[in-house]
Formats: structure tokens, C-alpha cells, sequence
């Protein structure tokens, strides 16, 4: 069957999420961005939303299973909210939910319960390198199989938190194929940049440079390793996800600001060439939205294309996010350039996408 | 209700099905047929006739809702739904040969959304009768094309007779000619003319009657020769002092301070949207499809995967076609989704139109400038189908006038505030 409405679970989830955004996330991203700082009180509320605990079986200390289609309704909901707080409360799940996916029983003994039954902590993921050709699938950050362990080499950047982090995933290459290292804090030839990454967005979210000089990591997966193409994938459902939300939050402000505005004895509005953007930008929204949720519920099922879906969904919605977020500031004209009002936040922010990947994971 | 997207097997298989009838009734003559403008492909039109009327399908591309049995478990309507696939694969097929598919077509559709429940025993059963049969659409006029309260062709009734007189021109009729004129092989059919019974009223006016086949003072003027979609005649219809039953109008024979009778229109227009959506989809699916089999037999591979910096320009190219028409399609299977499940899909409705009408003109367009003089030459299909997909954005209204009722839509605006 085709179908295109969310169960009731999802819903009740999304009216969450969806609640928290609009009232917590939102309002204070503004400040967030411009003092380069995310309340923790903010991001321990979002965590006790519990979405990586609902989508981690019980025997791991959550409540439920995973699925791909329930981590894009939820993701688009909080991005909505604001991308750099949707980030910092799910940073968590860049650690966890690869161990999930690709993990040993072991590796999901040893970590999955204490991050799903504890506080929000900072476990992260890396896995961009700072090199204009980045391509998750021909890594320069390299891993050795040395004995029974494995030596890694190189440098990751945009690693949220990993200032604090108690243990990050490290993806990297090993012998031409990208797998994810399991690397501790304490370990030796790791090096966290003393100051933070400066980007054009995103500045609330706390993200460091990562040095690795001969750091001995464990393998995600065990000496057989694990299905990088499915945490990728994941990632970029994700992402395509957080597109939809920023390029909606952009979508609703402008959309608003087009009904009070007034020029020439009506709303702008009332003009097509302002109607018509905002008509293209809902259409081209809802197009991308529809291509994440095949995309997630193909990797729900397990059906052959979903990688590819993934593939498409990401980078069409990425482009989708730019377009939409652009006219965004375009529709508030000169209003839209000041940072007082929201929309030029969600540009710097909208322009990331196909360069951020792997900062988001369902 | 959950979010799913599994194709229901009874679509899977009638798409089986119709991709043999493409390949093989279709295709094989596809280029004569763009050639012969206006002859008809005899063989089609009886095969999906007999074929349809076999399937229980009132011998068109209608609704057709299987009954349960007994004791079987309840599964939700899925009629729009295959409705859609059909044509999104006749169309890959070939879309002047869809829009001649024997049946009601547009025609039968406003009876089915507008008329009475006598109406619809009276004027519907002959589609499934022995001999193919068609009905049309008559709204365009020389003065009014997506400006349809613009609509001058009038409707008085005669008391005496209790007959309404018609008088008007009416363009653009797809399938007016097989509908209207007398043909040994074809049963007798019906075009449905919209006009006004009182100008002073605007919209609120406006009416359709049915016009049987052979009725006195309407003639086939014209027969347009087009850019694209040549196998389906689109015909010029005059109407002079011609006489149709009082009981062939569709909707109250009287005017009231409402827009009801366009409103009927325009209800049809939510319905039939998303299925010209669909046939655009599906001549864009078959340009796509044969342009990456010509590709990789001239070595061209396309690598999905890549972060954009590192593609080529064609697989740039192709990659965002695959993802137009996808995302085209969802849309389009999101919109008759809520058809069949009575969800009020004005908005949706518009959106596939919209999206659909981007991405067939664009993904056929792309076709034929990547494969260069391979595209423009009149030995491959990828030049007709880039002719026959730009209808695609402009009838069941053009891409603007649906920008307009999306625009609407979004901001709650009505006509007035939003022109």
C-alpha cells in the first residue's frame, strides 16, 4: 500500500518534538547564534523528549526499535526549531546509533545503555576532513589493522563537543573502504583543538578540531567491521531531514512577513512575484520531503534502492534548502539581511547541508 | 494509517500488464503516428477498448473499484491510485495514444462529479458497450482559456420546449472529433459544453450540458495541428442555435448567490490534475530511462554517490532528473492517495500539477541537449517526447494558473485578495 500519514505513535511524537521547537528551540535560537552558546538546560530538555532512547531496543536500556521513518519525521520537527540546537541535543546519537547499526554485542553492551539510561552527554561522531573534494567513501584520515587492533591517522574537523566527549566514533579509510573506530578519550595520539571551529553558521554548537597520531581504536563491528553505506545512508536521511526542517522554519517566516507587509496599498503577498515564490518553495518542500520519507522507509525494509534513495533525498534536499532559505531573505528584502529578524540565520545555516554531512544520523 | 510506500499488487500487475501493450501497440509506431497527425491507430483503440472492458473498467480509463468478497478483509480504496499508474505508463508508452484511449475521459468525469444520479445511468453506460466510445470537454473558448469566468457561450431555454438553446465556440477540444462525429467503429458519444445561463451572474452562471453526438447546429470546425501529442485530435467546436433536453444540464437549472456550478469545475480539476500529472511523469520516465541506456552504451557511467563537487556535468544532469522525477511522482501518488481516501487535496492537487509541469518539460528538454545530435534527430524518440511533454504544464491549467491556486492555498487567500 501507498500511504502518507504518520501512525499514531509518530504523531504524538512529532506534536512533541513539534512543541518544544516552536516554544523552546526557536525563540532562543536567535541568542544562541550570536552569544555562540546552546543553553544546556535546552539541550537536556530536548533529550528528555527521548527520541535515540525510543528507537533503542530494550535490551539495551531503551524503549523501542529504530526506525528511519520515525528519526526523519522527528528530525525535521526539531530542526524546525533550530539546526544547531536539533544538533547539539541529538550529538549523542552520532556515537550511539552507529554502535546500533554496525556494533558487536559487546561494543553495544559497553555503551548503549549507560548513554540511553543517563543524562544527555557528549559522545560524538567525526567525520568530516577539512579538504574542498571531502567525500565520505574516499576518506584521508587512515586506519591500519596492526595485530589484533588498529592504528589511526589523520585529522577530523566539525566534531560537535569533542572537547568533552567521553568517546567519539572516528570514521576512516581502511584500505580504500570507510569504516567507524571506536576511539576513547584517554587515548593516546588524540589531540581536540583548544578552540572551536568558526563557520558561517551553526556558531552555537560547540565544534572542534580533531587530531589522530597513531590513536589505537576498536573497530565498529569487530575484525569483520560493519555496512558503512547503512550509517551513511542514515546520515543522509538525516540531514535531508534537518534540511526540511530549517527550509520550513524559513518557508513560515517569510510566508508570515509576506501577509503583513505592505507596499503599494496591499500585502506583498498579494503580488504574484511574491506569491509564486512562496508557491514554488511549498511545492519544492513537499517534493523533497516525500523523496526522504521513500528513502527511510526503503531502509526501514530493507529494499535494494535504498541507498540510492538516501543519495537523492540528501542531495536534492540540499539544494532544496539553499533555494528556499535564499528566498526566504529575499522575501523580507533589506529586512531580511539584518540579523535582528530570523531569515539570514537560516540562509548561513540552509548553505551548509552538502558539507555537514555526517553531523546528523537516524 | 502509517507512511508506506509499497506499490499495491493489483497496480504492480496492470503496470506488467499495460509496459506489453507500450512496448509492443505503442512504441513500435510511436514515430508514425507523430508523423500521420490525426490518423487514428485503429488496432490501439479497439485492443484497450475490448482489454478495458474485459477488466470490468466501463470500458475506459475510469474509477474502478474491485468489489470485496464476501468475508474478505476491508482494504482501503486504491482506485485513483491505479488510475494514475495506468496513465503514468500508457504515457511512457506513448501520450498522444493515452489521450486516444477509447472512454469517458474528461467528458465522462464531469457527469460523474456533477450530474444526477439519472444523468450518470442515462449518459455513462454506453462506455461499456460494444464499439469504443468518447466524450469530451468543452471549456476553452477563442477569449477564454485559464480565465474560464471569461466563458461567453450562452444557454438560454426555450419554455416552449423545454429544450436549452446553445450558442458558442469552443477550442481546444481534446478529442472532440471522435466524440462528436460519426465513425463506423466508434459507438456514439457525448462532448460536455460549459456555459452560461445568466452573464450577469459571472461564475455562479455557468453550467455544463451535455451534447449528444450529431446534434444539429454543432459542427467540428477545425482539427488544430500541434507541437506535440499528434495522435489525439484537438478540435474546434461552433455551436449555433443548438438544442439540447432541459434535462442535460449538470448541476441546478437555476442561478442562485454561489459559485456552485464552477465550483463543480474546479472540483473536477482537483480529480484530473494529478492524473495529467502522471502522464507527464510518464513521458519524462521514458526519456530518462532511454537516455541512460543510450549513455551507457556510448561508455558513459553515471556514479550516485558522489558529492556534487566531484560529479561530472552529466552525471550532475542525470542525477537531478532522477530526483525531479521521483520526487514528481510522490506527489502525484500523494495527491490521488487523498482523492481515494476522500481527504480534500486542492493543495496537493495543484502541487503535482505544478511539479509535474517543472520537471517533464525540464527532464525532456536535458534529454535531448546531453545526447546533442542524438537528441535532435528525428531517428531517436527524445525530440517527440520533449514536443509531447510541454502540454504537460500547460492544459488542466498552465503551470501558473496552478502556482496561482497553490499561492491561494498557503496564504488563505481568496480569488480577490490573490489575483
Amino acid at each position: 500500500m501507498y500511504s502518507f500519514e504518520p501512525n499514531e505513535e509518530q504523531q504524538m511524537l512529532i506534536d512533541a518534538v513539534g512543541k518544544y521547537a516552536a516554544n523552546d528551540l526557536r525563540p532562543a535560537a536567535h541568542d544562541a547564534e550570536e552569544n555562540h552558546e546552546m543553553p544546556q538546560k535546552l539541550i537536556s530538555k530536548g533529550w528528555e523528549l527521548g527520541l535515540l532512547q525510543a528507537s533503542t531496543p530494550e535490551a539495551y536500556g531503551g524503549f523501542g526499535e529504530r526506525s528511519a521513518v520515525t528519526g526523519v519525521l522527528a528530525v525535521e520537527e526539531m530542526a524546525f526549531g533550530d539546526l544547531a540546537g536539533a544538533l547539539a541535543v541529538m550529538t549523542p546519537s552520532l556515537f550511539a546509533t552507529p554502535i546500533l547499526l554496525g556494533g558487536t554485542e559487546e561494543q553495544k553492551q559497553e555503551y548503549l545503555p549507560k548513554i540511553i539510561e543517563g543524562a544527555w552527554a557528549p559522545y560524538t561522531g567525526a567525520l568530516i576532513e577539512y579538504s574542498f573534494d571531502f567525500d565520505p567513501n574516499a576518506l584521508k584520515t587512515t586506519a591500519k589493522a596492526e595485530g589484533g587492533t588498529y592504528v589511526l591517522s589523520g585529522e577530523k574537523v566539525f566534531v560537535p563537543f569533542a572537547k568533552d566527549a567521553e568517546a567519539l566514533i572516528v570514521y576512516a579509510n581502511l584500505d580504500g573502504v570507510t569504516q567507524g573506530f571506536i576511539v576513547k578519550k584517554e587515548a593516546a595520539g588524540l589531540s581536540i583543538s583548544a578552540e572551536r571551529e568558526k563557520l558561517m553558521g551553526l556558531n552555537a554548537l560547540p565544534m572542534y578540531r580533531v587530531k589522530l597520531e597513531n590513536v589505537t581504536a576498536e573497530r565498529l563491528g569487530g575484525a569483520s567491521g560493519h555496512n558503512f553505506e547503512l550509517i551513511l545512508a542514515s546520515m543522509r536521511i538525516a540531514s535531508a531531514a534537518a534540511a526540511l526542517g530549517v527550509a520550513k522554519s524559513s518557508f513560515e517566516y517569510a510566508k508570515n512577513y509576506a501577509k503583513e507587509r505592505d507596499a503599494f496599498g496591499v500585502k506583498i503577498a498579494q503580488k504574484q512575484a511574491v506569491a509564486f515564490m512562496l508557491a514554488e518553495i511549498v511545492t519544492e518542500l513537499e517534493a523533497m520531503r516525500l523523496l526522504t520519507w521513500e528513502a527511510a522507509w526503503q531502509l526501514d525494509n530493507a529494499k535494494e534502492d535504498a541507498f540510492t534513495s538516501a543519495f537523492l533525498a540528501f542531495t536534492g534536499a540540499a539544494d532544496m534548502a539553499m533555494m528556499v532559505t535564499d528566498r526566504g531573505v529575499q522575501i523580507y528584502g533589506g529586512h531580511g539581511y539584518i540579523r535582528e529578524n530570523p531569515v539570514e540565520l537560516l540562509m548561513r545555516n540552509g548553505r551548509g547541508f552538502p558539507m555537514l554531512l555526517g553531523l546528523a544520523i537516524v | 494509517m502509517t507512511i508506506e510506500f509499497e506499490a499495491p499488487k493489483p497496480i504492480v500487475q496492470m503496470q506488467a500488464m499495460l509496459k506489453t501493450v507500450a512496448e509492443n501497440m505503442m512504441r513500435s509506431t510511436s514515430r508514425e503516428m507523430d508523423e500521420n497527425e490525426h490518423a487514428i491507430p485503429w488496432d490501439y483503440v479497439e485492443f484497450m477498448h475490448t482489454a478495458m472492458r474485459s477488466m470490468g473498467g466501463g470500458g475506459g480509463l475510469t474509477i474502478n473499484e474491485e468489489k470485496p468478497k464476501e468475508g474478505a478483509e476491508k482494504r482501503p480504496p486504491i482506485g485513483y491510485q491505479k488510475l494514475a499508474a495506468q496513465i503514468e505508463m500508457l504515457s511512457w508508452g506513448d501520450v498522444g495514444y493515452y489521450l486516444i484511449t477509447p472512454g469517458g475521459g474528461l467528458g465522462a468525469a464531469a457527469v460523474a462529479a456533477a450530474g444526477s444520479p439519472e444523468q450518470k445511468a442515462k449518459f455513462l453506460a454506453r462506455f461499456n458497450d460494444d464499439k469504443p466510445t468518447y466524450a469530451a470537454m468543452c471549456m476553452t473558448e477563442p477569449g477564454a482559456g485559464s480565465d474560464t469566468s471569461a466563458i461567453r457561450a450562452r444557454a438560454v431555454l426555450d419554455e416552449k420546449t423545454n429544450e436549452w438553446v446553445i450558442n458558442g465556440e469552443k477550442i481546444f477540444v481534446t478529442a472532440g472529433d471522435k466524440s462528436f462525429n460519426e465513425y463506423e467503429k466508434l459507438g456514439k458519444g457525448f462532448i460536455v459544453v460549459w456555459a452560461s445561463i445568466d452573464p450577469t451572474a459571472g461564475r455562479s452562471g455557468m453550467r455544463a450540458f451535455v451534447v449528444e453526438s450529431g446534434t444539429p447546429g454543432v459542427k467540428v470546425t477545425k482539427l488544430e495541428h500541434k507541437l506535440g501529442i499528434r495522435a489525439s485530435d484537438t478540435a474546434s467546436i461552433s455551436l449555433v442555435d443548438a438544442r439540447v433536453p432541459f434535462e442535460n444540464v449538470l448541476g441546478k437549472p437555476t442561478v442562485e448567490k454561489s459559485t456552485t456550478g464552477f465550483k463543480g469545475a474546479m472540483a473536477t480539476f482537483d480529480a484530473t490534475r494529478p492524473l495529467v500529472a502522471a502522464s507527464g511523469i510518464g513521458v519524462a520516465r521514458a526519456a530518462l530511462e532511454f537516455l541512460k541506456e543510450k549513455l551507457a552504451e556510448n561508455g558513459v557511467e553515471i556514479r550516485y554517490g558522489l558529492p556534487r563537487n566531484k560529479m561530472t556535468s552529466i552525471e550532475r544532469d542525470v542525477i537531478d532528473m532522477d530526483i525531479q522525477l521521483r520526487s514528481a511522482w510522490l506527489m502525484t501518488l500523494k495527491a490521488v492517495w487523498m482523492a481515494d481516501n476522500k481527504k480534500p487535496n486542492a493543495l496537493e492537487s495543484s502541487m503535482s500539477k505544478v511539479r509535474a509541469g517543472d520537471v517533464t518539460t525540464k527532464v525532456t528538454q536535458k534529454a535531448v541537449e546531453i545526447l546533442g545530435p542524438l537528441g535532435y534527430s528525428r531517428e531517436f524518440l527524445f525530440e517527440k517526447w520533449f514536443r509531447d511533454a510541454k502540454i504537460t504544464d500547460i492544459y488542466e491549467g498552465t503551470g501558473q494558473i496552478n502556482r496561482l491556486v497553490v499561492a491561494r492555498q498557503i496564504l488563505g487567500y481568496t480569488g480577490a485578495e490573490l489575483r
